[in-house]
């Protein structure tokens, strides 16, 4: 592990030892937030999976309905029976916040019409009333599913960014402020034992001349 | 605030959902689709559900809009039935988190 490229002095690693106290913390409380995150994601994401196995089927089942009203009926009479709406759906959206992950919430309004057959019974055939009676049952389902699996979305992209940091802190920034901080303790001790030595040389050429002298 | 909902899809596919009072659009190759969504996107729309079969023809498009809020662009098998495109963005999901598909 390279060491950082600082001077080996005491304020230096006053300043270092403090960077690390604040790196364990941060690594903590990041890995803390990286679990309780993960722990929600699975929620949702086992949320999500059922929601899209139900309304996928759901969803192939009305457009089965869809394409057998088409083969006996003719394309125009089609379009024109649905054409025209009678109930408008509308979407309110709040925001839930997840471990700080900003995530839409829909809850959704319809102005009820008369019934969810836009269309007068003559003309058009029984295969298209089930599906269009499948649409409008899987339609809370539908938006459930698009709450979750934005939300999902979401979370995973704040898992990621949270479990990089977490690693660059665990694994490069704390071994390599610690080395650092070795380093400097190393060399400041290398100095006190040298200027140690030095004082201890000059203390004895200091006692060999005064037993000259006094010879 | 009130948003609205969009179907994308090939004629077939979404005639259906207009019966929900979704906003449907149509568009049959990538470079419509693509047009269609980026204009739904900038437009006042909440949920924009589009068929697989069109995703999969602009992926990119669609992963551009995964780590923004708004809107939430969400996979529906169209009239050829499921592709697995859709199952398999929960997966890719679990995966960008856990590091690994653990759905099973």
């Amino acid at each position: 592990m390279a060491t950082l490229n600082v001077n080996p002095t005491r304020m230096e690693l006053k300043r270092l030892k403090g960077r690390v106290t604040t790196a364990r913390r941060g690594h903590k409380l990041l890995k803390d937030k990286r679990d309780e995150m993960m722990k929600r994601f699975l929620e949702i994401v086992r949320e999500n999976k059922r929601l899209r196995i139900e309304v996928e089927k759901a969803l192939t089942d009305a457009n089965r309905g869809f394409g057998i009203a088409s083969a006996v009926m003719s394309p125009e009479t089609l379009e024109q029976a649905l054409m025209c709406p009678t109930k408008s759906v509308e979407l309110d959206v709040s925001y839930n916040n997840i471990m700080s992950v900003e995530v839409p919430e829909f809850s959704f309004s319809e102005s009820d019409g008369k019934g969810v057959y836009p269309y007068g019974y003559a003309f058009v055939s029984g295969e298209l009333d089930d599906a269009v009676d499948g649409l409008s049952k899987v339609l809370p389902s539908l938006l459930r599913l698009a709450e979750t699996e934005k939300s999902a979305q979401l979370l995973a992209q704040e898992i990621e960014k949270t479990r990089r940091r977490v690693n660059a802190l665990e694994y490069v920034m704390i071994p390599q402020l610690e080395e650092t901080i070795r380093m400097i303790t190393m060399k400041l001790d290398e100095n006190e034992r040298g200027n140690l030595t030095r004082l201890m040389k000059v203390k004895d050429m200091m006692i060999k001349e005064q037993l000259q002298k006094k010879k | 605030m009130a948003k609205k909902i969009a179907v994308l899809g090939d004629r077939e596919s979404v005639l259906g959902y207009r019966t929900l009072g979704f906003v449907c659009r149509c568009a049959s190759d990538a470079e419509s689709a693509e047009r269609e969504l980026k204009a739904l996107a900038k437009e006042d729309f909440a949920v924009i559900y589009i068929t697989e079969q069109l995703a999969c023809l602009i992926p990119d498009t669609i992963a551009g809009y995964k780590d923004c809020p708004l809107p939430a662009i969400i996979l529906i098998p169209g009239k050829e039935g499921s592709l697995g495109i859709g199952m398999k963005g929960v997966h890719d999901a679990v995966e960008r988190a856990v590091g690994a598909d653990i759905l099973g």
